[in-house]
């Protein structure tokens, strides 16, 4: 039996959440590594000197977009051609630009926060939920790509709880995406990945920004 | 004859010209429409063609393809540059991931004011020397072979070797210290599209220089 994949990283979602989130889809279960021992272990393993680390199949991987198109593939959640690929690439990364301005906020200075907040906000209401929604619209089926539940769905599930936890309204003129995340929550491992006592993390408290400053030095 | 892609974007490097230089390492020919005017900045925002509202877009195979990293993948695999299974795969994002990262520092560096500018210089050539360039001259060290990745030219030594001329663009120096990295650099530009995309009268785009970003601020009121 093969052994659970290993996750190096802070103990707060950040940049390993997404990763948490399609293994979790993917009903792959995992070991995750923080705290003291943490730094002696990954100490030679870190390419540029950065986490997330994965370690799975013999690999030790960085880049957490390295690591989540490889688990992507590795669990058919990838489309079954290169251009369900491309498409889904497309919409992994617009939702990743969304989240990493999310992530990013807690670190700027307490007077940007409100506004931040604010701006990301608007951005999901303006450019990407759009989107997302005339995707859905365009071809009336349940997932993003290729009539099949891929990556791109879970993301895009990802990025929908995150900018509600700024505002829970937001769905509020996306129907598509109100049915989208219904759907896609009431998915067995998704569901279960939505109880307390999963893997998964709460979002970033001032406890957590300042362990990741002093390790990281910023 | 299938169309060539068609790519979207300022004149300019910015994000767009990873692209152009796996194109035309893969011996692809494209062509450009840039935004040049308020008018075409304006049509991002309801020209459906652009899913976010952003460039780069390149029109290829049918599609309307967003996102710099989506582009990039798709044209590695269609021109076989992305390794030959899941693992070599995976060793390319990973290389490739860590030079997008320090390419972004490059793209945005013009934009940084009068008095960050030092600031965001030191930063790089920090980044330069102690992170990236170390690393990736310990993957060539550890096989000893002619390419990053699989013994076989992918996109992983194409972004490094744009990435090696923007570094001896900013401070020569900078490679010293660094062999294996300076004979790839040497070795990919003499393959033949990569030379010829290194010609005067190329695609290739120049770096951003004082006068070509205010007039780029004059004209998007930026």
């Amino acid at each position: 039996m093969a052994a659970k994949p290993k996750l190096y990283y802070f103990c707060g979602r950040g940049r390993m959440e997404a990763i948490r989130w399609l293994l979790a889809a993917a009903g792959v279960e995992v070991d995750s590594r923080w705290g003291r021992g943490r730094r002696r272990t990954t100490a030679g393993h870190l390419l540029f000197g950065q986490v997330p680390l994965v370690e799975i199949d013999g690999m030790m991987l960085t880049q957490t977009r390295a690591i989540l198109s490889y688990l992507a593939a590795k669990y058919n959640l990838y489309g079954k051609d290169l251009k369900e690929r491309a498409r889904i690439d497309m919409y992994t990364d617009g939702t990743m630009d969304l989240m990493l301005m999310i992530l990013a906020t807690p670190f700027s200075s307490p007077t940007n926060k409100e506004g931040s907040y604010a701006t990301i906000v608007q951005k999901a209401k303006t450019r990407y939920f759009p989107a997302f929604e005339k995707v859905l619209k365009g071809h009336g089926e349940d997932f993003l790509v290729g009539n099949a539940f891929s990556w791109a769905d879970v993301q895009l599930f990802e990025a929908i709880l995150m900018v509600e936890e700024l505002d829970a309204a937001v769905l509020s003129d996306f129907p598509q995406l109100k049915a989208f995340k219904a759907r896609v929550g009431n998915m067995p491992n998704m569901k279960k990945f939505l109880q307390p006592g999963s893997q998964r993390k709460p979002p970033a408290d001032d406890h957590y920004v300042k362990v990741v400053r002093d390790v990281l030095q910023f | 004859m299938a169309e060539k892609p068609v790519l979207h974007y300022f004149n300019a490097r910015g994000k767009m010209e990873s692209i152009r230089w796996l194109l035309a390492a893969a011996g692809v020919e494209f062509e450009e429409e840039f935004i040049a005017s308020p008018e075409d900045m304006a049509k991002l925002k309801t020209d459906e063609r652009f899913m976010f509202q952003q460039v780069p877009m390149v029109e290829m195979d049918g599609m309307k393809l967003v996102q710099s990293r989506a582009i990039l993948n798709y044209i590695a695999t269609k021109y076989n540059l992305y390794g030959k299974d899941a693992k070599e795969r995976v060793l390319i994002d990973m290389y490739t991931e860590g030079m997008t990262d320090l390419n972004e520092m490059f793209i945005l560096l013009p934009m940084a004011s009068k008095e960050e500018k030092p600031d965001k210089i030191a930063t790089i050539k920090d980044k330069t020397k102690n992170r990236y360039l170390p690393a990736f001259e310990k993957v060539l060290k550890s096989h000893g072979q002619d390419y990053l990745v699989g013994n076989r030219l992918s996109r992983a030594d194409i972004l490094m070797v744009e990435l090696l001329y923007y570094i001896e663009e900013l401070d020569a120096s900078l490679l010293d210290g660094f062999p294996l990295l300076q004979a790839l650099k040497t070795r990919i530009s003499n393959l033949p599209n990569v030379k010829k995309f290194l010609q005067p009268g190329s695609q290739r785009k120049p770096p951003l220089d004082e006068k070509v970003l205010e007039e780029a601020r004059k004209t998007f009121k930026l």
